[in-house]
């Protein structure tokens, strides 16, 4: 394993990711999709339009309905109610197969079969396809699987057979990308990397939809952001569309002498709601209009004052703040 | 079709790797030769053995290993790889799910098939060699193996049948080896028990050999054991109302409806099914 993250690391290897040719993105349409398994809805009247080339994130907790969602976009779980369509094919019939050839798809948790070679599972999936072999070794080699490719599965990494994961989901030039939490049990240099190769899909005008638990990590990365939450999208928008529409505060800490602590505090405790952090730091919260205002009140009222530190509100903010039960009417 | 071979050439090779072929073919040729070799005394010829003889012998021996393995092969065909996690993926690849089934088959009965012309060819040919042999006899070796296959083929497909309805791979398992002890064991004695119990006679032949038919593994024995009068003979088995009432074309019949109900039951309910 450490050879083979040495491996990934040098700059040839970085420089030999090929571009991703022009593509034609498939767009998806959700009319007010509902899926219910057994008596436990799953899905509830979800309605949901991906633009062709755009990069949607479903972020949400665990059962909230995102691999669902996904099978229906795959066609492998058929709707109780609404329509699915994919390019403005139903992906659930048989016509949908041609479009099928078209769709790269990492399962959650992806799985190969254990005794065969890397190699071997990429041949596979690209005679499925219809492609020729020889465009598995570049593949390979993008993921960085090229030293293990000859190696049985069975040995591989989590990390490594997510690669694979991916190899195979970028098999033949897909023009769309379903990715179930594709950066599980990668290191955080193959989760750079990762989202390398994704960038350059996107911005060849693949459609990609990816869910994700690490919201650090997809913050800024996606186009457009969709929370699911028991089944229904709480919020949907791009990240600043996000945070407006959220409307949470600004924090702002404050550094600044022991002594003149108090003086601030009585100062700004009008305009914003402040709370003392230890000795010589204070946290204020305001809303994101009034950010420059206090700001420059602070400037002006001390001196003294040694840092400032503002955070804007990131996904996890916005996350938190939609994914705590509140559901968009 | 193109999509069904790929799975059928991979489902092969799988069986080549995991020795699962070499296995087979070492089971069947090794049970074989035991059985011509030592299984000849009770005929009463002890110094030459027929390939007749042989014939009845394997076609014994077949009713009870060919649906075994068959079901091995079989059963978690579709419950394993759902339990794996890779049906999901290769469901949303551009194969249909008759395909899939399709692919199963033909990669599973090319690996029985090789087992079974390896495995009794190569036991029969030293029988062949060893003795004096009727063309009549070798006619009937074909035939053994051709029809071992098509039973090869009705268990792998009860087999799906079994993989698309578990929910689990234990279940399957356990499904697998109630339908094997059901069918090649216990069938035949409740039938016997009937049969003994019938003392009025209210079952004729003509019952009697319909419920023989139904059940494939028997049917097949039927199948081997009144083609080829040779054989019948050293089965014991001669007899015209036997001969006319279970005939060699509606064993095989039967055989094959068997096939292909369970593949067409197979394919709905996994058609039906959302990994």
């Amino acid at each position: 394993m450490a050879a083979d993250r040495r491996m990934i690391a040098t700059p040839e290897n970085l420089r030999s990711s090929p571009v991703a040719a022009r593509q034609d993105g498939l767009g998806i349409q959700l009319d007010r999709v509902s899926k219910q398994y057994g008596r436990q809805p799953v899905v509830r009247d979800i309605s949901l339009d991906i633009a062709p080339g755009e990069c949607l994130a479903l972020l949400g907790p665990n059962g909230a309905g995102k691999t669902t969602l996904f099978k229906l976009m795959l066609g492998l779980v058929r709707p109780n109610g609404g329509r699915v369509t994919i390019d403005g094919f139903d992906p659930a019939t048989r016509t949908f197969r041609a479009v099928r050839a078209g769709i790269g798809f990492l399962p959650e948790n992806v799985s190969f079969h254990d005794a065969m070679t890397g190699a071997e599972v990429l041949a596979f999936y690209a005679r499925l396809k219809g492609i020729p072999a020889s465009d598995c070794a570049p593949l390979l080699d993008r993921v960085g699987l090229t030293e293990a490719a000859s190696k049985r599965v069975r040995t591989y990494s989590k990390g490594m057979r997510q690669r694979l994961g991916l190899a195979q989901a970028l098999l033949g030039n897909p023009r769309l990308l379903i990715l179930d939490e594709p950066t599980t049990g990668l290191d955080p240099a193959l989760r750079r990397r990762f989202f390398d190769i994704l960038r350059s899909f996107s911005e060849a005008g693949v459609t990609v939809v990816i869910s994700s638990h690490a919201l650090t990590e997809i913050e800024a990365r996606a186009g457009r952001y969709a929370i699911l939450q028991s089944g229904t999208v709480s919020a949907l928008g791009t990240l600043s569309a996000l945070q407006r529409e959220a409307g949470l505060p600004v924090h702002i800490r404050l550094t600044l002498p022991p002594d003149r602590v108090q003086s601030m505090i009585r100062r700004l405790g009008e305009r914003c709601t402040v709370t003392p952090v230890g000795a010589g730091h204070i946290d204020l919260a305001c809303p994101e209009a009034e950010k420059m205002a206090l700001i420059r009140e602070i400037m002006n009222a001390d001196a003294s004052v040694e840092d400032i530190e503002v955070r804007s509100t990131c996904l996890d903010d916005i996350y938190a703040h939609f994914a705590s039960g509140r559901v968009r009417k | 079709m193109r999509v069904s071979v790929i799975l059928a050439v991979k489902e092969f090779r799988d069986g080549l790797r995991n020795r699962w072929i070499a296995a087979a073919v070492l089971l069947l040729a090794g049970l074989t030769l035991a059985v011509t070799f030592l299984g000849s005394a009770p005929v009463g010829t002890t110094s030459t053995t027929s390939l007749a003889v042989t014939v009845t012998s394997l076609s014994s021996l077949s009713v009870y290993l060919v649906p075994l393995i068959a079901l091995m092969l079989s059963y978690d065909a579709i419950v394993g790889e759902a339990e794996r996690g890779t049906l999901l993926l290769l469901l949303a690849y551009p194969v249909s799910r008759w395909q899939l089934i399709a692919g199963k088959f033909l990669g599973h009965l090319a690996i029985l098939s090789v087992a079974i012309i390896i495995g009794y060819g190569a036991a029969a040919m030293a029988v062949a060699m060893l003795t004096d042999t009727a063309p009549g006899d070798l006619l009937a070796l074909l035939a053994l193996v051709g029809s071992s296959i098509l039973l090869g083929a009705v268990f792998l497909m009860l087999g799906y049948l079994l993989s698309a309805f578990a929910r689990e791979r234990a279940t399957a398992a356990g499904l697998a080896i109630a339908l094997w002890l059901g069918m090649v064991l216990l069938y035949d004695l409740v039938l016997l028990g009937v049969l003994l119990a019938d003392a009025s006679h209210v079952i004729g032949e003509r019952v009697f050999a319909g419920l023989l038919i139904l059940n494939p593994a028997d049917a097949f024995r039927v199948f081997n054991l009144t083609q080829f009068d040779s054989v019948s003979a050293v089965a014991g088995l001669a007899g015209p109302g036997m001969t006319s009432a279970a005939s060699p074309t509606l064993a095989l019949g039967a055989m094959a409806a068997w096939a292909i109900v369970a593949g067409l039951l197979a394919y709905i309910r996994f058609g039906a099914s959302e990994p």
